[in-house]
């Protein structure tokens, strides 16, 4: 295997080439743009036998993806923020016409005002689609999981899409040295894609047709609801293959540091979890137990690895690089209500921070530690709170 | 509808069709006049075939004329005016 | 075998929803006749997403991609990428939408297409309104037309602004082939759908289909209402070829009046408004002409 000093974006773009997509359909937004500039390379030069759909918006990106996919063919496209959020409509129409289309989604500030930097109300707002949502922390981490995400979504029984996401600039820009698989490796791994049934003038079929109430559109949903509980295991199962060829795995869809005798435990997603592992290893240093629970996987929820979590914890900190308006940050109301049914629940306290690429420093980080043991000593002293925002001058 | 499903286990995927509609929807039903053709007086330009939006005309096999599909022609009456024989008749359904 | 005017084979089954009377329908048989089997087809929000019929059942026995409302280009772009990505050369992707999808919602994804250069044809079945969801005006409404969204009223609201021009729009894009079609003429519209299958790039249709509910005509009359809207030329038939004209001459040429009467949705017309309406008829025929005659190749 070769190493390489490349960023999350072209990371990205190798997993596509390394996956053998065979359509890709894609639109042009920073800070993606190194995406799609790569896989055109790769396309133009020949390393990559594809198809590259030049088209005139994110839109019609996902509906040529979607009906690629419906023909047969392994896709992969790349947006981000407000890109994300025009192809909104077709990301329910891809689960729902059950295509496993690949997508890198780069996380940044949906405007206005206009920000181009880490935020990820993008991703978050595609909650109910029925896409797997995987949250990279690294180069390596965003190169492996587009390849591992083929195989989890084009599994007979998921056929599901997915995205990987990069934070704007923390990974989709940071240059780190990355293995990048061999080809044969990746072969051996990840079969073609071949759906049961396809667009095919041999066995012409309807594809999307309309279900009545007393028909079977509810059942039709049950069965998204199904293959996306089963992915919860194939998540595991493929990175334990992906594990056995190359040594690398993630953690699963909760990705856990020093949490086995941890009192007190930050939950995060993204790349910030690279620097709270700094500041966990040095309050370990001091005799503290502190841990780190990186939520790597968004959907399928990993609610049993979180309750285990809870069952061991006194109290956790959910950080939120994103809100939502009228009630808190969504990582923070899913991992709440994950742990409600449990007996003996962990305080739990929401922190907003990072909005808009504002950076998450270690000393940040520390505060958020500090504030999780006064929890522990003295109890719950607000459900959530804003960090690092300017606030007026009291007095 | 022989091979509609009972249950999700029955289904596919995804909302992928499997049957075609002329035995499920019989739209004859539809219909508040019914096409009459005489084909003694048919001339066989298959104008009415050609008009048809229901593709309720067969042209019968000899070529000496056309019948009605009653299972599913609408009753539009597009071959009764189209028919430069007049031949085709619109007759109220019972 | 006996000798039939268009092509025997039937690619839609009976059974349909299809409104008696309704042109959309005889298009699209027609359509499939010209294309054969081995078409696939992507179908956004329209009365042809409904008329099929519901899961399992479905009348369109070539693979049918149904779509989002916007999306008809762009899917159709998906697949022809997905053929070509496996070597699959010989079979027609065919975009087959309404006049909304196409010219108000879809026209994005069309104008894209068709830049592209993607090896699809488009055809854009013009009932000339949101028929589907109840007759609410789109940008093909005629001017002149009432509809759920342009009532008439104390006020004159209905249809005040002339219909958009797909065909000219896609010649404006240096389209290979695009031509206007109406299926009171099916041996004309199957020739032209034949002869779009057989250039490779964008081709773009566009055919008249009348439509008894939304038009508010008889059902036994949308064939003969077609030709009316020829024969007028409200609906001008005309192909642009790589960049020239040819214009179909009507027989016998009738007024806007002639036309319009046939339909309620023109009903609140009065002579002068019909008038007015017959000089841009006019005016816009003998700009096709000039067209006609300036783009002729020497």
């Amino acid at each position: 295997m070769a190493k390489k000093l490349i960023n999350g974006n072209y990371a990205a773009a190798f997993g596509a080439k390394l996956a053998r997509a065979e359509v890709i359909a894609a639109y042009p937004i920073t800070p993606q743009t190194a995406v799609v500039e790569q896989v055109a390379d790769f396309v133009a030069s020949g390393e990559m036998k594809a198809r590259y759909v030049c088209v005139e918006s994110e839109h019609s990106a996902m509906a040529a993806c979607i009906a690629a996919a419906s023909a047969g063919a392994r896709t992969f496209t790349a947006t981000s923020s407000q890109g994300l959020l025009l192809m909104h409509e077709l990301l329910h129409w891809a689960t729902g016409a059950r295509t496993p289309v690949v997508m890198v989604n780069v996380n940044r500030a949906v405007a206005p005002p206009w920000s181009v930097w880490a935020d990820q109300t993008d991703s978050i707002s595609q909650r109910d689609t029925g896409w797997m949502q995987f949250y990279s922390e690294s180069t390596q981490e965003e190169l492996d999981t587009v390849i591992m995400s083929y195989k989890v979504g084009e599994s007979p029984d998921i056929m599901l899409p997915s995205f990987t996401t990069e934070d704007a600039f923390f990974l989709s820009h940071t240059f780190e040295p990355v293995e990048i698989p061999s080809q044969e490796l990746v072969d051996g791994f990840l079969p073609p894609f071949r759906p049961e049934i396809r667009l095919d003038v041999e066995n012409p079929r309807g594809f999307g047709s309309l279900s009545m109430p007393h028909q079977w559109y509810m059942e039709l949903r049950y069965l998204i609801a199904e293959a996306m509980d089963r992915a919860r295991e194939r998540i595991l199962r493929v990175e334990q293959e992906w594990k056995e060829l190359t040594g690398r795995s993630y953690g699963g869809p909760l990705d856990e540091y020093r949490t086995e005798d941890a009192d007190v435990v930050l939950m995060n997603a993204g790349t910030a979890a690279s620097t709270i592992r700094e500041v966990v290893d040095n309050l370990r240093r001091e005799g503290k137990r502190v841990g780190l629970a990186r939520i790597r996987c968004f959907r399928p929820f990993p609610t049993e690895e979180i309750r285990a979590l809870g069952r061991r914890v006194h109290t956790i900190g959910v950080m939120d690089r994103c809100y939502t308006f009228g009630d808190g940050g969504p990582f923070f109301t899913e991992v709440k209500s994950a742990l409600y049914n449990l007996k003996d629940r962990p305080a739990v306290k929401n922190f907003v921070v990072g909005i808009g690429g504002r950076d998450i420093t270690m000393k940040t980080v520390g505060k958020l530690y500090d504030n999780l043991f006064r929890i522990k000593a003295g109890g719950l002293d607000s459900e959530k709170e804003w960090i690092d925002l300017k606030r007026p001058e009291v007095g | 509808m022989s091979r509609q499903p009972r249950s999700y286990k029955d289904l596919p995927l995804a909302p992928i069709t499997y049957e075609d509609t002329r035995e499920a929807f019989k739209t004859g039903s539809w219909r508040t006049f019914k096409p009459v053709v005489d084909n003694s007086r048919c001339k066989k330009c298959w104008i009415c075939w050609k008009f048809c939006p229901d593709m309720s005309i067969r042209i019968l096999e000899d070529g000496t004329g056309v019948e009605i599909d009653y299972d599913h022609c609408k009753g539009c009456g597009i071959c009764a005016t189209e028919c430069p024989a007049r031949c085709i008749e619109m007759v109220p359904e019972d | 075998m006996v000798k039939t005017p268009v092509p025997a084979e039937e690619n839609v089954a009976p059974g349909h929803m299809g409104c008696p009377g309704c042109g959309a329908c005889l298009a699209l048989r027609l359509a499939l006749k010209a294309l054969g089997k081995r078409t696939i087809m992507t179908v956004p929000a329209c009365c042809w997403a409904v008329m099929p019929g519901v899961f399992p059942y479905c009348s369109i026995q070539i693979p049918v991609l149904f779509t989002a409302f916007e999306t008809a280009a762009a899917s159709a772009s998906g697949v022809r990428a997905a053929l070509d990505a496996k070597g699959q050369k010989d079979i027609n992707v065919l975009a087959w939408a309404g006049d909304g999808g196409t010219l108000d919602i879809g026209i994005q994804a069309l104008s894209g297409a068709v830049e592209r250069r993607d090896n699809i044809i488009y055809i854009c079945y013009d009932n000339e309104a949101y028929m589907n969801t109840g007759i609410q005006r789109s940008s093909s409404t005629p001017i002149g037309a009432w509809t759920t969204t342009t009532p008439v009223g104390q006020t004159r609201a209905w249809k005040s602004e002339p219909k958009k021009s797909g065909v000219e729009i896609m010649a404006a894009h240096r389209i290979p082939y695009t031509a206007t079609a109406c299926v009171s003429y099916p041996e004309d519209f199957v020739k032209k759908v034949q002869k779009a299958a057989s250039i490779v790039g964008p081709k773009y249709l566009q055919v008249l289909s009348p439509c008894p509910a939304g038009w508010k005509s008889d059902p036994e009359r949308s064939i003969q209402i077609g030709r009316l809207a020829v024969e007028s030329t409200v609906w001008p038939m005309y192909e642009v070829e790589d960049g020239v004209y040819t214009v179909r001459k009507p027989a016998k040429k009738v007024s806007v009046k002639d036309y319009f009467r046939t339909q309620g949705r023109f009903r609140h017309l009065g002579e002068k408004d019909i008038e007015e309406i017959q000089k841009t008829v006019d005016a816009e025929w003998e700009l096709l002409l000039k067209k006609e005659t300036m783009t002729a190749r020497k």
